[in-house]
């Protein structure tokens, strides 16, 4: 077995709450608390939660455009968060975002070109004279043309800002993208072309992706594997169609269900969820879902699920299923 | 929304809708159709949706309905609205204020920015009931929790004195909800009112809405993109694309046999969770959603429709019945067969 590119190991990350006269750290928002996965070289992993669950926040800190509080993101075997500025340089060449408004993701003042161009000069990739052209290939390679070169974002539809935004972040050649809700702000009918995109990119440059969605029908369309989070932890990761035909725990199936299906008539059989996702500041004791969940007993405020394996590849963290 | 038991009784449709069209005066010179011709009409108890994309007319046809167009640059230009056999296009602003809140009720798609931030929600409420009711301030604070209770918040009467950032967007959208029907309107207008929201709320209201339509009775013309939404909840769609309805007919109909490509192209792009299919590559509909300052000549999808031919370039297609109550804005729907979806 090969080493995953990404090891995810514990990762925790608390905003501080200040407070009182002298703005002392009061309390903590724990966005993530305790995330471990692993993605390996070609994978497409979906990241899926209601809001408020940590996912984007996981996103951002493997990144490091959010510092890590705890524990540790290992990158081709090397824990990015320890690294220092510029050791951190090389690798945010490797590692790039697709960010979800493709309104406010681009630099209005600036002409596509340089947008384009500004990366491969930061990370001095290829002689300045062949710049152009590889500006003009990466549109090429995302469905626009050369002369898009010289406009500026508003002169775009949203669709083509996103391919503007994933250009963006294909022009340092990265290994492993973050895209977080890249078609989530999009037209239903445009949704479909960005998807295409992707699945295309994938396909023609191996790519390593972290999609973090909450449409889970674009998810599950997209991804080999999913991990399901519920206020900063886990629940649950199995592979896309594992997890479908066979979801394991209590959150997961009442997600799932609670998905409407676009046929009349048709309706899945609803686990109807009570309330709202709670505050992350005073999160619940032992397992976080145990306040909406059909299923909780009193073992449930005792104890932290761990995630244990419920079959090949398909982990959960539940202490009542098996 | 969808019930067992047949379909409401026709008659006098609650809500007429004929022949609308919008105009926006953006500058002296320009001015665009935001809607333009629509016609559609809702039976008490019945759910139509009116489906489209950001651009397609489909908000602007319930600001029109609710007579909320921005003043100055947005007006009525044509066609008509009635309520009840009552035309409503023509009355003043105070004549208005009578219709909403008490004939036709609106939920809004953001509660955060169209709930007022410095009342309690209690008030807000109230407020609405004092002015079509009569009623006191202390009986309208009463009614108040008492619809905050109907659409399940706990605790409503500590809930009534919250001030909209002390609630949770759920929350927040059921006491939007509540006001809506604090008067017990006979038309609910919906816009959107569950995409900024999560799933597992979304369930929650689609529940909520079709409980209270069955115990009030109420018609509900419900503004969405998302075609699951559609198949839950709607009785009746409606289609729109460049600010026209390109195709209307009964739920079932629709999603079996949709006649317009537009229609068919938004079926088939979505990724449907679950099913077998959702691994082989989407059908996406190429091009984009047309600006309503450049629309093209002839039928208003064709630059994007793969069926299109020569006449669909010049000549714009009317509306036009293909029986059963199916209306298809297509020349070409009496040739083309787009696949009929299976049910799967």
């Amino acid at each position: 077995m090969t080493i995953p590119l990404l090891q995810v190991e514990n990762l925790r990350k608390y905003f501080p709450i200040h407070g009182g006269v002298l703005q002392r750290v009061v309390n903590n928002v724990k966005a993530v608390d305790g995330v471990s996965f692993d993605i390996n070289a070609g994978e497409v992993v979906g990241l899926v939660g209601e809001s408020g669950s940590g996912k984007t926040t996981v996103g951002r800190t493997i990144l490091r455009l959010e510092d890590a509080t705890d524990g540790a993101v290992r990158f081709g075997g090397t824990d990015v968060i320890s690294l220092g500025a510029s050791d951190m340089r090389a690798y945010r060449k490797r590692m790039q975002i697709i960010f979800q408004d493709p309104y406010a993701s681009l630099n209005p003042r600036e002409k596509v070109r340089d947008i384009l161009v500004h990366p491969l000069k930061l990370h001095r990739i290829g002689h300045p004279s062949e710049h152009e052209d590889r500006a003009a290939a990466l549109l090429e390679k995302v469905g626009l043309s050369r002369d898009h070169l010289d406009r500026f974002p508003h002169e775009f539809s949203g669709g083509q800002r996103q391919r503007i935004g994933i250009a963006r972040a294909l022009a340092v050649e990265p290994e492993f993208i973050v895209a977080d809700e890249p078609v989530s702000a999009l037209d239903v009918s445009i949704q479909a072309q960005v998807i295409n995109l992707l699945e295309d990119l994938k396909s023609e440059l191996d790519l390593t992706m972290l999609f973090i969605a909450h449409d889970l029908g674009v998810v599950e369309h997209i991804c080999d594997r999913v991990i399901v989070m519920y206020l900063g932890r886990v629940m649950e990761i199995a592979s896309a169609s594992d997890l479908y035909a066979r979801p394991n725990h209590p959150y997961t199936k009442a997600l799932l269900s609670a998905v409407p299906i676009p046929e009349p008539g048709k309706r899945r059989k609803r686990v109807m969820l009570k309330g709202d996702i709670p505050s992350p500041i005073n999160p619940p004791s032992g397992c976080v879902f145990r306040t909406r969940c059909p299923m909780a007993t009193d073992e449930c405020a005792k104890v932290v699920p761990e995630l244990k394996s419920v079959g090949k590849g398909h982990t959960s963290a539940c202490i009542h299923t098996t | 929304m969808r019930h067992d038991n047949p379909a409401p009784s026709k008659g006098t449709p609650l809500l007429e809708v004929s022949e609308l069209q919008t105009t926006f005066d953006l500058s002296k010179k320009l001015s665009i159709q935001a809607v333009d011709g629509v016609s559609f009409k809702v039976h008490a108890g019945e759910t139509l949706a009116i489906v489209g994309e950001s651009g397609s007319g489909k908000s602007v046809t319930s600001l029109s309905i609710m007579g909320l167009l921005p003043k100055d640059i947005g007006r009525v230009s044509a066609g008509s609205i009635k309520l009840d056999g009552r035309e409503i296009t023509q009355l003043s602003d105070n004549e208005m204020r009578e219709i909403r809140g008490k004939e036709i009720g609106m939920i809004f798609q953001e509660p955060m920015t169209s709930l007022n931030p410095v009342h309690t929600i209690g008030q807000q409420i109230a407020e609405m009931i004092i002015r079509h009711q009569n009623l006191s301030k202390a009986n309208a604070r009463a009614r108040a929790i008492e619809m905050l209770e109907l659409v399940g918040i706990s605790e409503p009467a500590t809930r009534v004195d919250n001030y909209p950032h002390e609630m949770s967007g759920g929350m927040r959208q059921r006491a939007m909800i509540a006001m809506a029907l604090a008067c017990e309107p006979r038309i609910l207008i919906a816009d959107e009112p569950t995409t900024a929201l999560d799933v597992t709320i979304q369930a929650q209201m689609l529940e909520l809405m079709q409980d209270l339509q069955d115990k009030l009775g109420m018609a509900i013309i419900f503004i969405t993109h998302d075609l699951g939404v559609v198949a839950e909840v709607a009785d009746r769609v409606v289609v729109m694309y460049g600010g026209q309805v390109v195709e209307t007919a009964s739920v079932e109909d629709i999603f079996r046999n949709p006649r317009m490509p537009y229609t068919a192209g938004l079926m088939n792009s979505i990724p449907r969770l679950g099913s077998s299919i959702s691994k082989k590559r989407l059908e996406a509909i190429p091009g984009t959603v047309p600006a309503l300052t450049s629309l093209p000549d002839g039928c208003r999808f064709h630059p994007r429709c793969a069926h299109a031919t020569s006449v669909c370039t010049t000549d714009l297609p009317v509306l036009e019945e293909a029986g059963d109550d199916h209306m298809i804005r297509c020349a070409r729907w009496r040739e083309l067969s787009l696949n009929e979806r299976q049910a799967s």
